[in-house]
């Protein structure tokens, strides 16, 4: 019963969404203000049943209603009730429900907090979403329905892939799409004033800080999918550019890029054409993302089974989308005129070169990632590209990227001097300069690459320092009143660049100093890795709600004195028998020491892994400062006190401004 | 006058950042592609020389073999038509199993023995290769054959 109420509420939804998505911005177009009123309640009502419909889904899989195929291939009565939780966004069809769902709560926001707009602004905008949705919907329905029936009824299910129960199957696919999807409101802002024909500050404005939203959520869920692949998957790696990782960076990359250049544009009126192209781009990477992973043409722990129709409706909804905005953005773009001049050398020219770079890098990773499958499919041989290539095209393309986000907050809009810069800068430089050549000693051994991604992080330090210098200079008061005085969303930019900083520093201390060693153990066995010397003390078995463990226990000292005890696990899933590796880690500031276990070998020993990662925590604190740095430059009050200020104006004249 | 040199100044450093990005990213593009070979191709000679490239198909019943390091293992890879003697040190995947696919990134020897850098692993127990089940369905033929075969082995 309850599956059956699911779909019904699916296909109403999608009914909703048809009308969300036709009338309201029919109603814009002809000024027609009956239709145009429609947009709110219309959104509303389609986030009732998009959350009746997704709320029945999880409820099948937390009772373990098996006659739900979904149900019954991804969950498992022995499965915690978490992971029955968490697995309803474990299959094809459940992650495209999740992503419905987020679009849903998405569209939900824009109509409540969308009061200081003008009527038919949010009309289009909601308009756009309800295309969106409407597009996803009917995919569910027509090739992906979550609810369909399986007879006869098998007695338990086919089990959740091992490797997807862990904490990070509850936390990262829905902070990830919460990013991906986010995306559509910058999008469907920009297509908005597309078709509106007006594009100006207060557009920028407006779209802001969802994009800053979705760009913080974005940042958190790439960030738990690199640690948890780095704990899960044994190997110890943080990011492999593998194609799925790729999928998810590359919407990451352009959202960066749009969420400086949106600055510009809201603060100076300059790179209009730009930015709405930029917002286009950064949606259709995320759909782009999309049809990669959930097509079957990557193979990855994301893909699941293939089925051609899929592909063929993902890629035909691509090319409407993709084509069609960009269709609207060449007829209307032109019009719109390139905004207030600035000279070479000003804060609009680095956010340019930001700009430029971040969408270099989204090219290459594009490349990299599309390449050999346009091959594959052309029947051309089948190839591969490498990390090799990645960080090959990678450092030299972020290095300047990470220079300039030094000057770029100090340099002043319009016009500005380089020997002005120098002035304010030169002591950054060279307190940065000296401690990148000095400190890499401290860690042991002096290495050139080292020296060189500390200077790059010390130098972003430093002049972060000069620029929050700069910044107080001009308020004459207490210190703690200073910080005050400055906006939330200047701290929320600090917080971010440092995060920069701290995610180099994370990156150079690993790829400087990590030793991975591999080695057969009998138990007694000693091993010294990075300082740290482990012992193998012995093995014993372990049950688990849903397997069976073999445990190994190791005893970790440095220069004799007792660190940690660590213990690794080999296990077998009762439901499937799949094998997995449990890694044991001791996660700290300085670093991670780390254990796996392989195969057990002749005479009682075994092949073990042992790792030294310093500073690696550094890489994911790094992306949490930069998403909560979002977070505070959202809470700033302009955001606030704006909209509370375009309420008390009489509706349109907040367009007039 | 001044607005054009601008003008000038402009194009000429997108240009220029352009060129250079495109130089850099094909160069290593070209350097970091890693080709894909079946064992038949190997056998055939077609692969190159003092370059990584990839093997895919399956896991020979009982040609696994440890050495006594404990370490290095040594196993065929075959696409049943023909079949290449693979050594690899490492930490083999979990789910590296005899008579399951496999695919393999190194470099072969004058000797014949492909050297692994890397064993690829899998997510699914279920799930072959796409690569390895190409290699395997190349060789025999027939799509009948393949389509067989294919099923066959996600048993």
């Amino acid at each position: 019963m309850i599956p059956e109420i699911g779909n019904f509420a699916l296909i109403l939804a999608l009914l909703l969404a048809l009308v969300l998505g036709t009338l309201p911005i029919i109603g814009a177009a002809r000024r027609i203000p009956a239709w145009i009123g429609l947009a709110r309640p219309v959104s509303q009502g389609l986030f009732l049943f998009v959350v009746t419909a997704w709320g029945c889904l999880a409820y099948s899989f937390i009772v373990s209603d098996f006659s739900v195929l979904n149900v019954a291939t991804n969950s498992n009565s022995q499965l915690p009730v978490y992971y029955r939780f968490a697995a309803t966004w474990g299959s094809h069809e459940g992650s495209m429900m999740l992503w419905v769902f987020m679009l849903a709560i998405w569209t939900l926001a824009v109509s409540l907090k969308s009061r200081h707009l003008p009527d038919e602004m949010v009309a289009r905008v909601l308009g756009v979403m309800g295309l969106v949705s409407f597009g996803f919907l009917l995919f569910l329905l027509l090739t992906s329905n979550p609810f369909d029936r399986l007879f006869p009824v098998p007695a338990d299910g086919r089990d959740l892939n091992p490797l997807l129960q862990d904490p990070g199957m509850v936390a990262h696919p829905p902070m990830l799409y919460m990013g991906y999807v986010g995306f559509s409101v910058a999008f469907a802002f920009a297509i908005a004033a597309l078709m509106g024909g007006r594009l100006d500050a207060t557009w920028a404005r407006w779209s802001r800080p969802w994009t800053t939203l979705a760009w913080s959520f974005l940042s958190i869920g790439i960030m738990i999918g690199s640690w948890w692949a780095y704990y899960t998957l044994g190997w110890g790696g943080w990011w492999f550019w593998d194609p799925v990782e790729n999928a998810s960076f590359m919407p990451w990359l352009v959202g960066t890029a749009l969420l400086h250049s949106l600055a510009v544009t809201e603060k100076r009126g300059a790179f209009k054409n730009w930015t709405v192209l930029l917002a286009i781009c950064a949606f259709s990477l995320s759909l782009i993302g999309t049809f990669l992973v959930r097509s079957g043409v990557l193979t990855s722990v994301h893909a699941f089974a293939t089925d051609p129709r899929r592909g063929v409706f993902i890629l035909g909804f691509l090319i409407v989308v993709i084509g069609g905005s960009l269709a609207l953005y060449a007829v209307r773009a032109p019009k719109v005129g390139l905004g207030s001049r600035f000279d070479l050398m000003s804060r609009e020219t680095m956010l340019l070169a930001n700009n430029v770079l971040l969408l270099a890098a989204t090219g290459s990773v594009l490349l990299g990632t599309l390449y050999p499958l346009f091959l594959d499919a052309l029947n051309l041989g089948k190839i591969s590209v490498g990390p090799p290539y990645f960080d090959a095209v990678f450092v030299p393309l972020m290095t300047p990227l990470v220079f300039l986000m030094g000057i770029g907050p100090l340099a002043r809009w319009k016009q500005t001097t380089l020997p002005d810069l120098w002035h304010l800068l030169r002591w950054a430089f060279a307190i940065s300069v000296v401690m990148a050549l000095v400190v890499p000693f401290a860690a042991g051994e002096w290495k050139p690459l080292v020296s060189f991604g500390l200077l790059l992080a010390f130098w972003v330090v430093a002049a972060t320092v000069v620029s929050i210098r700069e910044r107080m200079r001009s308020v004459r008061s207490g210190f703690f009143a200073q910080i005050a005085r400055q906006p939330r969303s200047y701290w929320g930019m600090v917080l971010a660049h440092l995060g920069i900083a701290v995610f180099v520093v994370g990156v150079t201390m690993v790829k400087g100093y990590e030793t991975e060693r591999d080695v057969k153990m009998s138990i007694g066995d000693t091993v010294s890795v990075g300082g740290y010397t482990f012992r193998f003390d012995g093995i014993s078995q372990q049950r688990g709600p849903n397997y069976q463990a073999i445990r190994g226990a190791f005893t970790v000292t440095r220069k004799g004195a007792y660190v940690e005890n660590l213990y690794p696990e080999k296990r077998q899933y009762n439901a499937g028998g799949m094998p997995m590796t449990n890694a044991a880690i001791d996660s700290g500031l300085l670093g991670d020491l780390y254990v796996s276990m392989g195969e057990p070998v002749d005479g009682g020993a075994w092949v073990i892994r042992v790792y030294s990662k310093p500073f690696i925590t550094w890489l994911w604190g790094g992306f949490l400062m930069m998403a909560f740095g979002g977070f505070l430059a959202l809470s700033d009050r302009r955001y606030r006190v704006g909209a509370q200020r375009d309420v008390a104006l009489p509706r349109g004249s907040a367009a007039a401004r | 006058m001044k607005a054009r040199h601008r003008r000038f100044i402009w194009i000429g450093a997108g240009v220029a950042v352009l060129g250079a990005a495109s130089a850099l990213v094909l160069n290593a593009f070209q350097s970091n592609l890693v080709f894909f070979f079946t064992p038949t191709q190997i056998a055939a000679n077609e692969v190159p020389r003092n370059r990584a490239f990839r093997i895919g198909g399956l896991v020979e019943e009982k040609s696994l073999a440890r050495e006594s390091d404990g370490l290095t293992v040594r196993f065929v890879v075959t696409d049943t038509a023909a079949s290449v003697p693979v050594v690899y040190k490492g930490i083999l995947p979990d789910l590296f199993k005899e008579g399951k696919g496999v695919v393999a990134q190194g470099e072969i020897g004058s000797d014949g023995v492909f050297r692994a850098s890397e064993v690829l692993a899998k997510h699914d127990e279920n799930y072959m290769p796409p690569a390895a089940a190409d290699a395997v369905n190349k060789a025999r033929g027939t799509t009948a054959a393949a389509e067989k075969t294919t099923k066959t082995l996600q048993r």
